[in-house]
This record gives structure tokens, C-alpha cells and sequence, in this order.
């Protein structure tokens, strides 16, 4: 990590608005360089990844990939030898995530951006960076504001779905819930595993979670929710990565460092 | 069926009331009876026809709306509460009295004025209720559909002034002031006439197709800002069709779908095409993008948009006009509208 000048990477799809905010940390933060301006989340990642910037500035609205999104798979795919960037968040107006953001204590910017905004988000992030500087960082903390930021996707309190209604050609299969082992999503589908079986269903995951019992279905990574009573055992990888193996079937599931959490011997 | 009983208490004491005033007019004629006979016959009489018609009325399944049966219903129920009533009526007045009508001398004369009485009595006050329920129905209908049109007319406001479209707009103007003062004066010019557009929309229903040509094309003058090289357009609008009168900003919803639904998401953006033909009587518009196409099913108000169009078509042209919306998966989305106009 390069300790001279700190770096920054701005992921905003309006070319302007991307402009204007380089500009404004131009006066607000002299020291800092912006080492790459993106306009979609998928290439916010690769660029991260590649340039290992030390503060993060995304947009939540993007084409692709959103803010949100973006960040969860760098906090996945992030090297764990390194620190991770400072992250905020920049949004035009968008209630719930702002909320969100405070709720989470994540840094956050609103377009237009003030100046006099902009330099508290500066002062935040630069100590931000002396704390990190001084070895005190927490990933931990970060993987938890982002579980956060993603959403209480599960809710406890409604009454759990008790059926999948999976189309199979032109009859609706019923599959009891009961007999699910995992829910993984697969493009525009979610896949329905069962010991033996297979179902293809529309409804998002997203849409499926605040349906199914938390107590029972764990979500362990953005795209798979699976039936903690289902899993065998967990085992970690040299590159410090979670499998899950499940008992009835031969699949191996992968955990995202976001839920890695909930794996911890007793 | 929920019975309102102030109501009802309200109809006995009118019902009460009109007794007392005609067995009053009963005694004006023959005055050698005693006023005690008119008075108990008129309020038996009157009580049970009311009993019968006012509580009848809820037994009749299309008085659900306006609480009177519709048609023959009403006819029929106030000619059998009226013989029924009088029927009652009669009986438990004779037993008062402790005589029988039916059985006295001048029974012929007397009962033909008492069935008169009691009949016209009947129809009166039927007529009289009828008209104040009918009235209270109808304000209260009233009441109902106007403020169906004003939730209609927010919702519009509220997703054509779309705080996320209006900030990130006034952010680009923001920089633009520094940066490039003249093109900031001529998005702002934009924007204006976009915001004075919508708001007059709620009050104005047509507008020339010039007209409505020019307000996309303020729209998509501000998208274009925003997006940069990620949006093209093309509007084209034949010289001749300009004057043709169509409902006020009725493709903007059509042409804010292409952009958040089809183009903003696309990582490259693409083009959009606004296009008006006339064929004969028909006038056709259409918009076409080439983003991301419809999915299966499209959240954030899509359906909204397309909705609200379909009802505008719908109270402007009735079944004249259609629309059409021909989405493929990755290959752009195109809704077509065509309307009747003059050839």
C-alpha cells in the first residue's frame, strides 16, 4: 500500500457528475489522486481490484452492477492480506439507502455535492486512513456495515412460504418448502434444489427471502440461501475460503466472506 | 347488509310526521268522527307500510349501491309495502278499536278511500325517500370520482417530477456552472420548459404533436447531458402531421420507460427513436429502444407508465385507440401507439 499519496477511485456513470466530483476533491483534499473513474459496477470491481486504491467512491445508481452490489462482491473477491478501501457511497436521492447508510454509520454523499459536505466525508475518510495506517482497522466491521447495508433481507415475523410453485413445461409443479435444501440464483432464474431434484422458478431471490424462515434457510452468499439443517460440514480452503458440503447431495457451496460469520465452531 | 339505525330513526320520525298531517286532513273532512279513528288508522297504517318498504329495500341485491332496488324492483316493492302495509295497518288499528272493518256497514266507501289514502301516501313518501337517497348517492359518488382523479393527477406529478431524475439533473447543472456557463443557461432553459410542461399537463388535455415533440426532446436534451455518449436519440416527425392535436405529454411516460428501464441499465447505453406516421385515419407513434429489453417482470413502476397511458387512450379515444409493446430479452423494447385522426 502506497503510503506517500493516498489514492481514490470514483464510479459514477453520469461523465459530468464523475467531473465535477474530481474536481470538488481536487480543492477539498489536494493530496489525494484519483487513479480511475468508472461509469458501471462490474468494472468498479476490476478496476479496484487491479489499482487497490484507498478510498472508494460509488455511486449507488449505476447500469450493471449498483453501488451496493459492487461493493459485496470486492468485499468478497478483496485480497485479505490488504487493507480494505474507505468506502462512500453517493447517491441523488434515494431515502431508503440513505437510512441505511446512517443506520450503518457508512459514509455517504448527496448529488449535488456541498463542499462544505464534502469536506467532512474527507475528514471522516483520513481518519479512516490513519487509523488503518496504525494497524486498528477492522475488515470485520466493513463486511458487517455491508451486511447491513444489503438489506435485513429475512424477515421473522410473517408467516414462511410452505410451497414452491415451480413451472415445469406447461404444468406448475408443487414443491413443499420442507424439502428445499438450497435456493441459488442463476441469471434471470432462481434455482430450487431438492435431494434429486431441480426446479427453475422467476421469482428473484431477493423477493423469496423476506418469505422463507430465517431460522431455517441461512442466506451464505448474495446468490445462494441454503437449509442450515442441510449442511454437513464447513471447511476452509488455503486461500482462507468457506465450502459448505451438504449431507444429500454432492454440491459444494461457496461461503461469501460477508456471511462467513455465521460459521464459527462452538 | 349494515343497517344505518339513525337513519332508519330519521325516516320514522318523517314517516310519523306525515301520518299527523294526514289524518289531520282525514279529520278536515269529516269532522263528525272522532279525530282518535284517522289518527290510529293513519299512524298503523303508516308505521307498517314503512316498516315493510324501508327494511324490504335491503332484501333486493341491486339496492347494494345506491339503496334502492333498481328498475321493476322498486315499482314492485312500493306497491306491495303499500297493500301490505295497509293490510297490517288495518288489523292492528280494528283491534285497537276493538271492530272490524271488514265486517261494518259502509265498508265499500271507506275502504276505497282508505286503500286511496294509504296508496297515495305510499307513493309520496317512497318518491321522497327515494329522491333523498338517490341524491346522497350520487354526491357521495361524486365526492368518490373526484378524488380518484386528484390521487391520479399526484401520481403523475410525483413520477414525472421523480426526485432521483430532478437531483441528479440539478447536480449535472451544478458542475456545468463552472465548467461550461453556456450549455449550463441552455439546460437550464431545458429544464425549465420541461417542469412548466408538466405541471400544465394536469390542467391542459391536448396539445399539437409539435408540441409534444418538443417537450421529448427538452427530456431528452437533459438526459443526454447526463448520460453523455450512452444516450442517442432521433425524433421524427413528419412536417405535415404537427398540428395533429394528441392528449398532453402522453409518450413522455413512454419514453422515461426506454430510458430506466431499457437504456440506463445497459452498461453502453444505446438509442432511442421517437417516430410519428399517418396511414389513412390512423396515427401511429411509436417509441423504440435498443436497451435491455422488458424482463419477465419489471420492477421500479413500469407498469405504471404503460398503465397510465392505456387509461389516458382509453378516456380520450374509447375503443379507437391502441397500444402495443413488443419486448424481447436483450433486443430493445418498441410500444406503438395508434389513434384515429383526421386523414
Amino acid at each position: 500500500m502506497n503510503t506517500a499519496a493516498p489514492t481514490a477511485l470514483i464510479a459514477e456513470d453520469e461523465p459530468l457528475l464523475a467531473q465535477a466530483l474530481q474536481a470538488e476533491l481536487a480543492r477539498a483534499w489536494p493530496a489525494l489522486t484519483v487513479v480511475g473513474i468508472v461509469g458501471d459496477g462490474e468494472t468498479a470491481v476490476a478496476q479496484t481490484l487491479q489499482l487497490q486504491p484507498d478510498v472508494l467512491f460509488f455511486d449507488i445508481r449505476m447500469p450493471g452492477q449498483d453501488g451496493l452490489d459492487a461493493a459485496a462482491t470486492l468485499a468478497d473477491a478483496w485480497p485479505a492480506h490488504l487493507p480494505f478501501p474507505a468506502l462512500v457511497f453517493v447517491t441523488a436521492y434515494d431515502q431508503y439507502a440513505v437510512q441505511a447508510f446512517e443506520a450503518q454509520a457508512v459514509d455517504y454523499l448527496l448529488k449535488p455535492v456541498q463542499p462544505a459536505r464534502l469536506q467532512k466525508t474527507v475528514a471522516k475518510v483520513q481518519s479512516a486512513l490513519a487509523n488503518r495506517a496504525q494497524g486498528t482497522v477492522n475488515f470485520e466491521a466493513t463486511l458487517a456495515q455491508l451486511r447491513g447495508l444489503l438489506g435485513p433481507a429475512m424477515a421473522t415475523n410473517t408467516a414462511p412460504l410452505k410451497l414452491i410453485q415451480a413451472s415445469a413445461g406447461t404444468s406448475i409443479r408443487m414443491v413443499p418448502v420442507d424439502e428445499v435444501s438450497y435456493f441459488e440464483a442463476a441469471d434471470k432464474y432462481v434455482r430450487v434444489m431438492t435431494p434429486g431434484h431441480e426446479y427453475l422458478i422467476r421469482t428473484p431471490l431477493k423477493e423469496l427471502l423476506p418469505q422463507l424462515d430465517a431460522q431455517v434457510f441461512w442466506q451464505v452468499h448474495r446468490g445462494t440461501v441454503v437449509r442450515a439443517s442441510a449442511i454437513e460440514q464447513v471447511t476452509r480452503d488455503e486461500a482462507g475460503k468457506l465450502w459448505l458440503q451438504l449431507r444429500a447431495s454432492p454440491d459444494k457451496l461457496a461461503v461469501s466472506r460477508l456471511y462467513a460469520h455465521l460459521f464459527k465452531a462452538m | 347488509m349494515k343497517i344505518d339505525w339513525i337513519a332508519k330513526l330519521r325516516h320514522l320520525l318523517q314517516v310519523l310526521a306525515f301520518c299527523l298531517a294526514i289524518s289531520a286532513i282525514q279529520y278536515a273532512f269529516t269532522p263528525e268522527r272522532p279525530y282518535e279513528i284517522p289518527l290510529v288508522y293513519s299512524l298503523f297504517i303508516g308505521v307498517a307500510t314503512w316498516v315493510l318498504i324501508d327494511f324490504g329495500r335491503h332484501l333486493f341485491a341491486s339496492s347494494a349501491a345506491s339503496g334502492w332496488p333498481q328498475g321493476l324492483g322498486g315499482f314492485v316493492l312500493t306497491l306491495a309495502g303499500s297493500v301490505g302495509g295497509h293490510l297490517l295497518g288495518t288489523l292492528a288499528s280494528d283491534s285497537w278499536f276493538g271492530w272490524s272493518t271488514w265486517e261494518s256497514g259502509n265498508t265499500r266507501t271507506h275502504l276505497r278511500n282508505s286503500i286511496l289514502i294509504t296508496a297515495l301516501a305510499g307513493i309520496a313518501a317512497s318518491y321522497y325517500f327515494y329522491s333523498v337517497g338517490k341524491r346522497a348517492y350520487l354526491e357521495r359518488q361524486m365526492a368518490e370520482a373526484s378524488q380518484h382523479a386528484n390521487e391520479a393527477r399526484l401520481k403523475l406529478l410525483e413520477t414525472q417530477l421523480e426526485p432521483h431524475m430532478l437531483f441528479n439533473t440539478l447536480a449535472n447543472l451544478r458542475a456545468l456552472i463552472g465548467s461550461d456557463p453556456a450549455r449550463a443557461t441552455d439546460m437550464l432553459d431545458r429544464l425549465i420548459a420541461y417542469l412548466r410542461a408538466t405541471l400544465a399537463a394536469s390542467r391542459q388535455t391536448t396539445h399539437p404533436l409539435s408540441e409534444e415533440f418538443a417537450r421529448l426532446r427538452d427530456y431528452l436534451e437533459l438526459m443526454a447531458v447526463r448520460m453523455g455518449p450512452r444516450l442517442r436519440y432521433t425524433l421524427d416527425l413528419p412536417a405535415d402531421l404537427g398540428k395533429l392535436p394528441v392528449p398532453t405529454l402522453l409518450l413522455q411516460p413512454l419514453v422515461e420507460n426506454s430510458i430506466k428501464h431499457g437504456l440506463e441499465p445497459k452498461v453502453d447505453g444505446g438509442s432511442l427513436t421517437v417516430r410519428a406516421r399517418r396511414k389513412g385515419a390512423v396515427l401511429t407513434l411509436e417509441v423504440s429502444d435498443t436497451g435491455v429489453g422488458l424482463r419477465p417482470a419489471a420492477p421500479g413502476g413500469a407498469g405504471f407508465g404503460l398503465a397510465q397511458v392505456r387509461a389516458r387512450l382509453a378516456a380520450a379515444y374509447d375503443k379507437q385507440a391502441a397500444i402495443e409493446l413488443i419486448a424481447e430479452p436483450g433486443s430493445g423494447t418498441t410500444a406503438s401507439i395508434s389513434l384515429p385522426c383526421a386523414p
